[in-house]
């Protein structure tokens, strides 16, 4: 590990902030971005909004948005012998829980185990299992009702491959931070939105994009792919390149932003692949429906195993989308 | 510093026994704008039906907090006449359908009495009973010659009664929250800028308080309301880890529900609140359901939101039942947080 690119995708992707409470990963990213943007501020929801340029004649008022919250889990009740029982934050998936380790926002470290199995073949369900923080009673137990913690997974790498806890969507973020470093200039009135709640419904997009009332809008997230044994059909793999949004379940992207990607993708020889995501949305849903609509679109990473600890992208796919991205901000936006 | 004795419970009684479902709030409004007359600076119906009612703070510099406690409840609608004053309806809001059965109900803004009609167990086999009867197999039947008409509302009919330190009512979600909310406006903190939103259409979707929230612009917000208490002793803890809120430990702060993540500045102010004032609060479970909050945190460029609820058993049921003791420290604990609330409350961080 060299580069400053996987360095940063490290340290974004290591950080603990579950939807709600994204003060950690929030403060990260103002250091990146402070030198980069004219200006940077955070609003009501604790959205993190970083502008580039005045905009221009030829320019538009530009929302990019990446997601910092990541999904989690929160304390519902903990008994007298110090276990915790919890639910979930965003999309868990029971399957990934058990043996999971786990970090609460607190620093408190902390394994999952299970109700005893009685069918082997059944994972449990979120309400079996719990969390050990190593306590011997209720009275010691360091962890209350209502605190969160994220799912405890160092970053790294497989080949050409990444893999973190929380790729869904600090490597987005991380596309909006290197877009912002390599842009030279932009027409545009550009603000780089890091949202919060993402997972739990689009929530700090919804108010952000009130807030900027943009004219154009553009989500990074991952995406899912169908590149692994066995899974369900979809053209989109890794290291083809990052993937053009055209549908998902929230969203029909504006056809004139999937052609200005498109354009653009080819125009300057960035790999490219076309996206139909049937289930699943990014905060462009939120965008496309603040205030008298928005015209809007998503760029995506592909990305294995989503939701699960061990999220996987393609390290080429991000420097592609960095490319990308900073060619569309570049450039006028002929949608 | 108001707090709960006759006169309140006697508002409460009159709220419980109005009947407001969802859309239909007329009856609790009019209650509503009757017993905050005079108190507020300003007062308005808006054009979904919430009352909007204001009271300016005297200080110089000052939050501006929305509160928000919805007038309306659950019940059902008349939506088809099979003949001789027997008609069929829809639930309006979450209500279990195993429970409507047998149940008395009053129909339309005049009360009329009815019952959901039940076949005797005489007439019924053994296999008959152990089935749930669905809803399109339910019947209001109100006898011929009653003056219902389809689109008419309905409720339980079940009186507000006292019984030694609690109280059993259908509708004590939510007008235990009208009825604080009624002593808020009447004896408001001056530090702070109190904007009340009695909203409709809470249990159909959120519905009022999104347009209040919207119209208010409020710096931050509280949504009063009341939530289920799901902790009968006949489980200790071991067996109920999902008890919600338990009865007689004080008002539920929430941390999570399906709608809304809290603001932790808000949480951890009130719970401070309570600390300090020596007043029982607990935190309600993480979990499902849902508050006006959900809609109102939402607006405009995002608000700042909390709930915190009174808890009460049979939620959504022809008769639930709260604690005096509870409804007191709801009271107190909200009275305190609002004059505990400094100008600055929002300008840390969040976590």
């Amino acid at each position: 590990m060299e580069s400053t690119l996987k360095l940063l995708i490290k340290k974004l992707t290591e950080i603990f902030s579950p939807s709600g409470y994204e003060t950690d990963i929030r403060a990260a990213i103002h250091d990146e971005v402070k030198r980069l943007a004219d200006d940077v501020r955070v609003d009501a929801l604790g959205n993190l909004i970083a502008r580039k340029g005045k905009g221009s004649a030829k320019g538009k008022r530009i929302m990019l948005a990446a997601h910092m919250d990541e999904i989690g889990l929160i304390a519902t009740h903990i008994d007298g012998n110090g276990f915790i029982r919890f639910t979930g934050i965003g999309g868990i998936r029971p399957l990934a829980l058990t043996g999971s380790r786990v970090r609460f926002v607190s620093g408190v470290p902390g394994v999952i185990g299970a109700d005893r199995i009685t069918d082997p073949g059944r994972a449990p369900t979120l309400e079996q299992c719990f969390i050990d923080v190593g306590a011997s009673n209720g009275k010691d137990c360091p962890v209350k009702v209502g605190d969160v913690c994220g799912f405890e997974r160092p970053f790294l790498e497989v080949g050409q491959r990444l893999v973190a806890k929380s790729m869904d969507d600090r490597i987005g973020c991380v596309v909006l931070i290197e877009t912002l470093r390599a842009l030279k200039s932009t027409p545009h009135e550009a603000y780089f939105v890091f949202t919060t709640q993402e997972e739990v419904g689009v929530r700090g997009a919804t108010t952000s994009a009130f807030g900027i009332d943009p004219h154009l809008g553009l989500a990074v997230d991952v995406t899912g792919v169908g590149d692994t044994p066995k899974c369900a059909k979809m053209e989109v793999s890794l290291g083809k390149g990052p993937a053009v949004k055209i549908k998902d379940a929230g969203m029909l992207a504006d056809p004139r932003v999937v052609d200005w990607m498109i354009r653009t993708a080819e125009k300057n020889g960035i790999p490219y692949q076309r996206e139909i995501l049937e289930a699943g949305g990014t905060d462009a849903r939120a965008i496309q429906v603040t205030r008298a609509g928005v015209p809007a679109g998503c760029l995506s990473i592909p990305c294995r195993y989503v939701h699960s600890p061990s999220e996987m992208v393609d390290e080429r796919d991000v420097s592609n989308a960095v490319k990308l991205m900073t060619a569309l901000v570049s450039g006028p936006a002929e949608i | 510093m108001a707090t709960i004795g006759n006169t309140q419970i006697k508002l409460l009684e009159k709220l419980c026994n109005a009947c407001a479902v969802s859309g239909d709030e007329g009856e609790v409004r009019a209650i509503v704008l009757d017993s905050i007359k005079g108190h507020a600076d300003t007062v308005k119906v808006d054009t979904l039906g919430n009352v909007l009612a204001t009271r300016s703070g005297t200080a110089r510099k000052h939050l501006r907090v929305m509160l928000a406690a919805h007038m309306d409840e659950v019940g059902f609608m008349l939506v088809a006449e099979d003949g001789e004053g027997i008609y069929r309806f829809e639930t309006v809001g979450g209500l279990d359908v195993r429970q409507l059965v047998g149940k008395p109900v009053w129909v339309g803004h005049d009360h009329l009495p009815g019952v959901i009609g039940a076949r005797p167990i005489h007439l019924t086999t053994v296999e008959e009973r152990s089935k749930t009867i669905p809803l399109d197999a339910l019947r209001i039947d109100i006898g011929p010659g009653g003056k219902a008409k389809l689109g008419d509302r309905a409720t339980f009919a079940t009186k507000f009664q006292r019984s030694g330190s609690s109280f059993i009512s259908k509708a004590l979600d939510n007008r235990l929250g009208v009825a604080t909310l009624v002593e808020l406006v009447r004896d408001a903190p001056p530090n702070i800028d109190l904007l009340a939103a009695f909203t409709v259409q809470e249990e159909n979707g959120l519905r009022g308080a999104k347009v209040a929230a919207h119209a208010l612009h409020p710096d931050l917000a509280i949504a009063i309301d009341s939530t289920p208490a799901n902790d009968l002793p006949a489980w200790d803890d071991e067996d109920n880890p999902a008890y919600n809120t338990k009865l007689g430990l004080g008002p539920a702060i929430y941390i999570a529900d399906t709608g809304t993540l809290s603001d932790p500045r808000l949480v951890r102010h009130f719970a401070a609140a309570g600390d300090a004032e020596g007043i029982p609060y607990q935190f309600r479970q993480p979990g499902g359901g849902g508050t006006d909050a959900g809609a109102i945190h939402k607006e405009h460029t995002g608000i700042p939101s909390l709930s915190v609820s009174v808890p009460h058993r049979y939620s959504h049921t022809a008769a639930s039942i709260a604690r005096l003791d509870d409804w007191k420290n709801y009271l107190a604990l909200i009275q305190a947080a609002l004059r505990r609330m400094e100008p600055d409350l929002l300008e840390t961080d969040k976590v």
